[in-house]
């Protein structure tokens, strides 16, 4: 099959996939309450697939994603808010602020922080995340806005699921072409051997940062959508532990593969509701079982496949054909 | 003006001096050999002219230009390339890849490009494919393209490595212990492969290595370092039989 074949093949499969969903929220067999967690797993997708480009294929570990997905959050919800005189093009503006904020801190931050190495780096991160919480938490010092530890409430909500498949779809698509281009090798190149890429010319501090700061821009762009999601934005929903389920997400879904992490992103979003409905249907002391559950099926799956579920692997539509020239001797030079 | 000029290099770890006094110019077009026994400082002199150490003392010019100060990948840029002692690939990815990645500085589209898929953009691309492909036609790996590089023997790996290499388009290629693990056989094929790239491509190559057949038979010219400094240097005829040499290689009694 040829790959524009293939490619036509892929627009109509999300073309019925939406259709798809779309007739069940209106047949009213997606309720409210699930339509909401359809969206946080776009949400997720969009969130997972910054990370994926920071740890997945450029390798920088980061335990600190959540932040920047709040930092989004706080930003385009204030931004929502203060102008919510201009309607739709406040939230509209607004997407665009959360990313651009994300993304201004991600490269500040970045620029001294991705000279550390793997667990460094982490740690690193990690404290950020707490900085970043604790500013939250106070951030009603700054603006009565943003609610400090009480939360931000009053964000126009946006309704319809369109906003998050859209969005998610076009984030896709996006980064599928970072990810095939000289860009995505070089960011490839610095997972794979940072002192074989730069000694081909590449700056690993420019890379990093590069792929660190498209990462929180994407980041910063769900933490937007979850501010039009939940009509109550708070400190607690960006702590270290969710950037633990978008690290999970990555991992999970594998090393450099956008295909796993979209799958485990709503894969993930959707098993943790689901245990969480199974087990208090149980009782009300089982919830908490819900931690226990999951760290379990993380293990059970690394022991099982190291890599991740989708490690190395691409669904094949999205990877490029090789434009095959005829080989001359007259190469290189 | 020499292609490249090493005056008074040196460099300290510590309190230990590594390499002390090194000179070195090397003309277009030559293949020069550095030996030496093991922990003789050829290595840490590589890692000097490829930007990884900074020296302590000594310039370093290439094409007339200074070199000191300069990170690897500004020094790639300058056009010298390097291959190293344990083959550093990337082993994950296809072999296409890692020749395409070499290509990067001078991929000539932006970050917008790529993810709006811009004409400029498929047509660099096709570009770097196709001259990609090319160069793995010339090192025989062009039908191994899509696999990645951690499936390929050692001996394809080396060439992929070199293949690597020029893609960086450089005038200066430093090879370091080339035929590190491999048979006489193989020996044989690395040296009619380096006089075939060095003729093809137009690149002055500088070597490190420990196998005495193969620098005899590549290089032009030899520096032998021991203990951080040049003992002799020259024709490797000369070399051979400077009783320094020997000295060097086979300990003071042997030469007695």
């Amino acid at each position: 099959m040829n790959k524009t074949k293939q490619m036509v093949l892929a627009l109509v499969g999300v073309v019925v996939l939406y259709a798809l969903l779309k007739a069940l929220i209106v047949t009213g067999i997606i309720g409210p309450y699930w339509q909401i967690i359809l969206n946080e797993s776009m949400i997720y997708v969009i969130g997972g697939l910054g990370l994926s480009i920071i740890y997945g294929f450029t390798g920088q570990f980061s335990l600190g994603h959540a932040a920047f997905v709040g930092i989004g959050a706080y930003c385009a919800g204030w931004f929502a808010i203060t102008f919510s005189h201009y309607g739709i093009w406040a939230s509209l503006g607004s997407l665009v602020v959360g990313m651009i904020s994300a993304g201004l801190v991600g490269y500040l931050i970045g620029v001294p922080i991705l000279r550390l190495k793997s667990d460094y780096l982490g740690i690193a991160t990690l404290g950020f995340n707490f900085i970043v919480y604790d500013g939250m938490q106070n951030s009603d010092k700054l603006s009565s806005v943003l609610g400090g530890a009480q939360g931000m409430t009053g964000v126009p909500q946006f309704q319809t699921f369109e906003w998050y498949f859209v969005t998610a779809v076009i984030v896709f698509i996006l980064v599928r072409n970072l990810v095939f281009s000289s860009h995505g090798r070089a960011f490839t190149a610095i997972r794979e051997n940072e002192t074989a890429a730069d000694v081909v010319g590449i700056s690993p501090a420019r890379t990093k940062i590069m792929a660190f700061t498209v990462g929180c821009v994407l980041a910063g762009l769900g933490g937007a959508l979850y501010a039009h999601n939940y009509p109550y934005v708070n400190p607690d929903s960006f702590t270290f532990l969710e950037s633990i389920n978008y690290l999970i997400i990555v991992v999970l879904g594998g090393m450099g593969s956008m295909t796993g992490t979209v799958i485990t992103a709503v894969g993930w979003t959707f098993l943790l509701e689901v245990l969480r409905m199974f087990l208090s249907l149980l009782g009300p002391s089982f919830i908490n079982l819900r931690g226990v559950l999951y760290a379990l099926i993380l293990i059970v799956v690394i022991i099982l496949r190291p890599q991740g579920i989708f490690g190395g692997m691409e669904a094949s539509f999205l990877v490029p054909r090789i434009g095959r020239r005829k080989s001359n001797a007259a190469a290189g030079s | 003006m020499p292609l490249l000029e090493v005056k008074n290099l040196g460099i300290n770890f510590g309190g230990l001096r590594a390499v002390n006094k090194f000179d070195l110019d090397i003309q277009t077009g030559e293949i020069v050999g550095v030996i030496g026994p093991n922990g003789a400082g050829k290595t840490t002199v590589f890692n000097m002219l490829s930007g990884y150490y900074r020296p302590t003392d000594g310039t370093i010019a290439f094409k007339g230009r200074t070199m000191n100060g300069l990170r690897p990948f500004q020094v790639a840029q300058r056009g010298i390339a390097r291959t190293f002692q344990n083959i550093r690939l990337f082993p994950q990815i296809s072999v296409l890849d890692n020749v395409r990645i070499a290509f990067h500085p001078r991929a000539g589209y932006n970050m917008l490009d790529s993810i709006l898929r811009t004409p400029r953009f498929k047509a660099r691309e096709a570009e770097l494919t196709g001259r990609a492909m090319n160069l793995l036609a010339v090192f025989g790996l062009e039908d191994k393209a899509e696999i990645k590089a951690n499936g390929l023997p050692y001996g394809a790996q080396r060439r992929l490595e070199i293949a690597r290499a020029m893609a960086v388009q450089p005038d200066l290629l430093l090879l370091d212990e080339p035929a590190a693990g491999m048979n006489p056989a193989e020996v044989q094929q690395l040296v009619e492969l380096v006089r075939f790239v060095k003729e093809k491509f137009d690149v002055t190559v500088l070597l490190i290595e420990h196998q005495m057949g193969l620098v005899m038979n590549l290089c032009e010219r030899l520096v032998v370092m021991d203990f951080g400094e040049i003992i002799a240097s020259g024709l490797p005829q000369e070399v051979r039989e400077n009783p320094k040499v020997l000295e060097a290689y086979l300990g003071r009694g042997a030469v007695a």
